[in-house]
């Protein structure tokens, strides 16, 4: 009886994204939510109409103190995402970021290709090249970590001359170098704007992937699989940069 | 400083009781300058020790591109003596705005002190340098800024860049800096240098920078950017007696409004006190009499490196150069925003249609799976 439907092709689950992957990314989702919000009310707060004193209210106040703990948050998060990008699986390997061979880089372009301009391969219009990231996405996410740090080192930079800790006081150069606090604060705040961008497409191309490809894309967040096409897992197996068998 | 080596000189107590003040008003005097350059009190005695038994020290103070701001603070310091003894006609040996002499007189007490007390002047210098087209743009004497600068500064114990001017070059120095106004640090390299930065700077804070080099023979402590930390070591936001409505989110909105009637927080008028590192808020202007938050208008910024071209006075945002005078980083964000959003939506479109056949084939798949199902 099943034999019937033996065209349909077999899905084969993989474990892409580990726990700790999961809980980095909506962690990470989370403070950046709250790091743009608070980040707006700080560089351009509403006229609140009040009629209390100044002594019954802390709306700034409370706005930074939850600034500086998503910050906090946002921080340590990126540092233990670094960390994973050394120990943790394939998908999530730092050599998935960055481009470091040809083939990276032509995969970018077939991506593009197939997914922005709509092309067709060999008259097909998919192409499944990736398991983990697809070229394309994994050099977006290396400029978001880039972006992070710009994020960080102005923001702690910013935060080093009200803090008497010493780990925000170890970027105090940051502004010393920019040459001001002014020029620190407004690039804080320009790259502020890099990050809805980035939400934006990416929550976008989540869906998008979802919905053309079928292979559980958004739920792979929550529960850490993707399914692949057993045949299309054979023939690309081999491709994925594996850390582990390079290393041997 | 090798006190030893300068020729016999009157001490400043000495040419303090010559001008016919007390010794009261000259412990009132240490007491104040010790508290401003942040010692503890038990260094009042240090300071007037120093003050009583060091011979005075030889300054020479230069001025290049400058509008003289600086000096005009200096001498109206709160303490007549700051200006009579530190400055007036006791320390400065040669000083273009105050002294006496002109011409050549004046270039020979130049000479005269340089050779006399080689190693030991204090070099002050108000103004940046102007290096556009050979420096013609500022010259004394026949010779450029930069000439005089390096012939000066060859000889001196240390330097003191007094004002934006002389510390990161200030408005002169604005884009296109049609006359290539440099800052001091930029040009000399192997002096010690102490920037004052402010437009001008607090009279006390240049007092107590001088007092402190006279007291301990050594520069003070300075900041990554090179200035005291006594004095720029807080931001005027820090310090600034409206902070408890910024903290409470209550603004000013307009200079006129209400807000401002009440005292509110000039923040959303511009006010750059969370981003200027001074001591406006403690020291306070004219003798302590007020500041320009005091007065209901918000900092400018004036001792920050670039402030004119970091951004608007009375705008917390800068514009973008290329994209008109309104254009700040919001809504050009705005625009990409919604551009984006956009090009998502055209997308979203093109892939029913680019992708028709792949998305059919999986509803054809899933559709007989569930068929299967049924059956
Ligand atoms: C503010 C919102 C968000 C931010 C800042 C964000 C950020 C990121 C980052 C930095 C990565 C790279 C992860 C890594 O390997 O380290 C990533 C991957 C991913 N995110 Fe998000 N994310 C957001 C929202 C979402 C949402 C709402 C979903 C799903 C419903 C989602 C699903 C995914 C998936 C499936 C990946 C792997 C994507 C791929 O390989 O192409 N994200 N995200
Ligand atoms: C996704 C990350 C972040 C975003 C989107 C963000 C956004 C913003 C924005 C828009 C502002 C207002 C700037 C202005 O006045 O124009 C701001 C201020 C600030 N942010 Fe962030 N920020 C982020 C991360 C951080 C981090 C990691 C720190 C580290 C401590 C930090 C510390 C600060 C500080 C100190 C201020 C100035 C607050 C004040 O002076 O009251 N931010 N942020
Ligand atoms: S007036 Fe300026 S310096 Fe004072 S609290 Fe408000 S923002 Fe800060
Ligand atoms: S309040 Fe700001 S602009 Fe005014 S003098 Fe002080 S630092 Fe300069």
């Amino acid at each position: 009886m099943a034999n019937k439907y033996l065209h349909i092709p077999r899905l084969r689950r993989v474990y892409v994204w580990e726990m700790p992957v999961r809980f980095y990314h909506w962690l990470n989702a989370l403070v950046i939510v709250v790091l743009i919000i608070t980040g707006f009310y700080i560089s351009n707060p509403l006229g609140l109409l009040s009629h209390f004193d100044a002594s019954h209210q802390y709306t700034m106040g409370w706005f930074r103190f939850l600034h500086f703990i998503a910050a906090y948050l946002f921080f340590f998060n990126f540092i233990f995402r670094l960390y994973w990008g050394f120990v943790g699986n394939k998908f999530a390997n730092w050599k998935q970021f960055i481009p470091t061979s040809g083939r990276f880089f032509r995969e970018m372009w077939t991506v593009f290709k197939i997914d922005i301009l709509m092309l067709k391969k060999n008259g097909k219009e998919q192409d499944h090249l990736s398991i983990g990231h697809n070229a394309m996405a994994g050099f977006i996410y290396f400029l978001t970590f880039i972006a992070f740090l710009v994020q960080c080192l102005t923001g702690f930079g910013l935060y080093a001359g009200m803090s008497s800790w010493w780990l925000p006081k170890l970027f105090a150069w940051v502004p010393a170098i920019l040459g001001g606090d002014i020029l620190t604060r407004q690039i804080h705040h320009w790259s502020m704007w890099f990050f809805i961008l980035f939400a934006v497409i990416h929550v976008y191309l989540v869906f998008y992937h979802d919905y053309v490809e079928g292979r559980g894309e958004m739920s792979s967040m929550g529960g850490g699989f993707k399914f692949i096409e057993e045949e299309m897992f054979e023939k690309n197996a081999h491709q994925t940069p594996n850390p582990e068998k390079t290393a041997k | 400083m090798n006190n030893e080596l300068i020729p016999m000189q009157p001490t400043y107590y000495e040419e303090v009781q010559r001008k016919g003040y007390s010794r009261r008003d000259f412990v009132k005097f240490v007491s104040l300058m010790t508290a401003f350059i942040g010692l503890e009190q038990s260094a009042i005695g240090q300071v007037t020790k120093a003050l009583e038994t060091k011979p005075r020290m030889p300054v020479i103070w230069l001025h290049f591109q400058e509008c003289t701001c600086c000096s005009e603070s200096f001498i109206r310091s709160s303490h007549p003596i700051v200006a009579d003894i530190l400055l007036d006609k006791i320390s400065l040996d040669y000083s273009e705005t105050l002294m006496a002499a002109s011409g050549t007189q004046a270039e020979a007490a130049l000479k005269n002190t340089m050779t006399k007390y080689k190693g030991q002047y204090i070099l002050c210098i108000e103004g940046s340098v102007p290096v556009g087209a050979d420096g013609v743009y500022c010259m004394i004497g026949g010779k450029t800024s930069l000439q005089i600068l390096n012939e000066v500064s060859e000889g001196a114990a240390a330097i003191i860049a007094w004002g934006s001017c002389a510390s990161n070059g200030c408005v002169q120095s604005a884009k296109p800096n049609p006359t290539g106004a440099t800052p001091i640090h930029k040009l000399i390299t192997n002096k010690p240098i102490i920037k004052v930065p402010g437009c001008p700077p607090i009279g006390e804070v240049m007092a107590g920078v001088i007092v402190h080099y006279l007291t301990f023979g050594k520069i003070p402590e300075l900041d990554r950017i090179g200035r005291p930390k006594a004095f720029y070591n807080k931001r005027v936001h820090d310090t600034c007696y409206r902070r408890p409505f910024y903290d409470a989110g209550l603004f000013v909105e307009s200079f006129d409004d209400e807000n401002a009637k009440k005292g509110y927080c000039l923040y959303k008028m511009g006010c750059k006190g969370p981003t200027t590192y001074n001591a406006c808020g403690v020291t306070k202007w004219n003798g302590g009499t007020s500041f320009p938050i005091q007065a209901g208008h918000p900092c400018i910024g004036c001792s920050e490196e670039n402030y004119w071209d970091n951004g608007r006075l009375y705008d917390r945002g800068s514009s973008f150069a290329g994209f008109g005078i309104e254009a700040d980083a919001d809504k050009l964000g705005e625009v990409a925003l919604g551009v984006t959003v956009a090009a998502v939506a055209v997308h979203a479109v093109a892939t029913n249609f680019g992708k028709s056949k792949t998305i059919h084939e999986h509803q054809v798949e899933g559709n007989e799976s569930e068929h299967e199902l049924e059956s």
